[in-house]
């Protein structure tokens, strides 16, 4: 289908608005009606069809905005982008990478024409069309890595891979969920991971490291992580944290199906072949609450999610405070139904919602 | 399925260097391009010889930016267990091969002031693949490598011809050897060590670089380890409720993928730890040949590396 591409906000009047099609092929991260940390990787090779697996780098109506956005955050702090001087092949591996995927899986958007090292690049929905020499830093207006995440939606972080360990020596990082690049850059993989509650106790870590490093070259993964965003914000930064922390306070009964977004990380892995670098690209989702309401299963299994969840997690997410608010919210919308295993909607099999008292 | 993403190819070119090496290059049967690849990095070929299927791991030492074709260069080691001279003996041009994608064990640290890489014999090979991507961003690089002979120099010709500031060569036959202390004190600050070559020059290099004081982390090494023939034993695969048989010339990983059971795997030589396989039961001797345990691991006898290391007593018991 053609994308429609929309003209939205993520900041001060908020006009960010999913279409059907969005809530549809929203990634819901709940397999099942509980929730603990797992390493749940996949391989991520292509998905059902329209669904945001389906392509290595997935585009939506959200695109243009996105791009808009990630321009005015770093327009205010360069630092969100960074990439130490061993990284910059890594910067040419992840620009190959994504031209060649764009191009192929959308042509009609994004098309890569290459004659040896002289390459030309064209975004037609950026209306962008750039002739330059690949591993050629001078003849791109950024730096390589700079370059094609301007032009592409998610977070992307840079992994060089040594000592066993993955370090975090570049990065885009506009739409995060509270943590900082300009603070972790450099870290290795057990520094930049160190806030995070239980995980280290159940061993998480390691495990999750050793898949990663052996991640290879035609076999990329992806997992899915989640959080909840008090209005559509793709920049919930720590530096940033005095202008949207203080959002969380304006929930209300009346406004919080609106207001409140459950919001999803798409992560992929990818090793990067000429620098044996890994590219972690972090893609940020977001739907309100009312957009999931929209499909009886997701209603059920958020309250049930929510509910259950264990009050250090609440407490590490953000929305410890909220939760009584959102729980008053989401149980409307559970009758106690069984749902179905697998996170899609199944809106043609599920029931529809009984009337909850 | 084990092992990384395969690519069908056939050898499109056998090149003898010397007695001892060969030079063996592919094309992909679909015509399409060979993904690039870092320095240092490795494919496993897979080659048919009758019922057996052979896979064994070679250093790409072709251009990491050249995408038209790989190349790999095979010592034959009349000693081993064949995978060589079945290379050197049987495969000719046009012959169907699968290779893995290029996985990468011995990687060039690029924040390195200097990369400074000492060869043995057929170590060379990663080497040259690392020169190209070097040179082609103006690295800053130096070789020293060991060879026997002017006759079984692989490469050193082509080598000295490109880079005869860069590339000082050695010759063991004339009582010509690297003078590893004096060449270690000189360094500048930010200097890495990469060495490839047999076990007893990786020691030897690594246990003067460390007494002189030189930090683990900026020194990189690779052994290539063959799987050593040793006397036959019986191994209970738990998890697959079989009990299987290994033959003096295979690895117990083999013997386990002859049995149908898929087993994962990466580099078959011992460094990547993807085949680590759990011990169940024990009772007899480990001959533990990896470099990815731990000596407080192999001690414990919970745990064995199939690609090269074998047993030798009354059971064993594996989880797999």
């Amino acid at each position: 289908m053609t994308i429609q591409f929309k003209d939205e906000t993520f900041r001060n009047d908020y006009t960010f608005k999913n279409s059907d099609w969005a809530i549809k092929r929203f990634p819901f991260p709940f397999h099942e009606d509980s929730y603990m940390y797992s390493v749940n990787m996949e391989q991520h090779k292509g998905g059902p069809e329209g669904s945001i697996y389906e392509k290595r780098f997935d585009v939506d109506e959200h695109y243009l905005s996105e791009m808009h956005d990630r321009a005015q955050v770093l327009r205010d702090d360069p630092l969100r982008c960074q990439s130490l001087p061993n990284m910059t092949l890594a910067g040419w591996d992840l620009l190959e990478l994504i031209m060649v995927s764009k191009s192929e899986d959308y042509p009609d958007l994004f098309e890569l024409h290459r004659d040896g090292h002289k390459w030309r690049w064209i975004n037609k929905p950026m209306k962008i069309d750039d002739t330059f020499t690949f591993l050629d830093d001078a003849t791109l207006p950024y730096g390589p890595m700079e370059y094609i995440t301007r032009q592409t939606q998610g977070d992307f972080v840079v992994l060089d891979q040594r000592e066993n360990n993955l370090w975090m020596d570049a990065g885009m990082v506009t739409t995060q969920a509270d943590w900082s690049l300009d603070f972790d850059i450099g870290m290795n993989f057990f520094e930049w991971h160190a806030p995070v509650p239980k995980a280290h106790e159940m061993g998480i870590f390691t495990r999750a490291l050793k898949f990663l490093l052996n991640i290879q070259q035609g076999a990329p993964a992806r997992r899915l992580n989640w959080t909840m965003t008090v209005n559509p914000l793709l920049d919930t930064s720590p530096e940033n944290y005095h202008k949207w922390g203080v959002q969380k306070n304006t929930l209300t009964p009346e406004n919080i199906g609106e207001k409140q977004h459950l919001r999803v990380e798409l992560q992929t892995f990818f090793r990067l072949p000429r620098s044996n670098a890994l590219v972690f690209p972090i893609r940020c989702y977001l739907a309100s609450f009312d957009d999931l309401m929209t499909f009886p299963k997701w209603g059920r299994r958020l309250h049930r999610v929510i509910r259950d969840l264990p009050e250090e997690l609440a407490t590490y997410k953000g929305f410890i405070d909220n939760r009584p608010m959102m729980l008053d919210y989401l149980s409307k919308y559970d009758d106690g139904k069984v749902t179905s295993n697998g996170i899609w909607p199944d809106d043609e099999t599920e029931p529809k919602l009984d009337h909850v008292t | 399925m084990s092992g990384s993403e395969k690519i069908n190819v056939k050898v499109s070119n056998v090149v003898p260097l010397n007695d001892l090496v060969t030079r063996f290059e592919f094309k992909r049967t679909d015509g399409k391009l060979f993904p690039t690849f870092s320095g240092g990095a490795h494919t496993v070929i897979e080659l048919k010889d009758g019922d057996i299927t052979r896979r064994n791991p070679y250093s790409l030492m072709s251009d990491p930016m050249d995408q038209e074709g790989y190349s790999i260069s095979v010592r034959r080691d009349d000693a081993g267990r064949g995978g060589s001279l079945f290379l050197h003996n049987n495969v000719k041009v046009g012959d169907d091969a699968v290779l893995s994608h290029p996985v990468n064990l011995f990687s060039l640290d690029l924040r390195a002031k200097k990369h400074l890489m000492i060869a043995g014999g057929i170590g060379i090979t990663p080497f040259m693949a690392q020169i190209k991507q070097l040179d082609r961003s103006h690295g800053n690089w130096e070789l020293h490598y060991s060879v026997r002979n002017p006759k079984l120099g692989t490469y050193v010709d082509d080598l000295i011809s490109m880079h005869p500031n860069d590339v000082n060569v050695y010759y063991d036959d004339h009582k010509n050897f690297i003078d590893i202390v004096n060449l270690l004190d000189g360094q500048p600050l930010g200097t890495h060590l990469y060495i490839c070559g047999p076990k007893g020059m990786i020691d030897w290099v690594v246990g003067e670089a460390k007494k002189l004081g030189w930090p683990s982390e900026v020194i990189h090494f690779e052994e290539f380890l063959a799987p050593k023939p040793g006397e036959p034993f019986q191994v209970k695969l738990s998890a697959s409720n079989k009990v299987i048989n290994v033959g003096e010339n295979e690895s117990l990983l083999e013997a386990i993928e002859r049995e149908g059971v898929d087993a994962p795997y990466l580099c078959r030589g011992g460094a990547c730890g993807q085949c680590e396989t759990s011990v169940i039961e024990a009772d007899g001797d480990f001959v533990h040949r990896d470099h990815w345990l731990e000596d407080d691991e192999k001690l414990s006898r919970k745990k064995i590396m199939p690609c090269v290391s074998r047993f030798s007593g009354k059971t064993l018991v594996l989880d797999r």
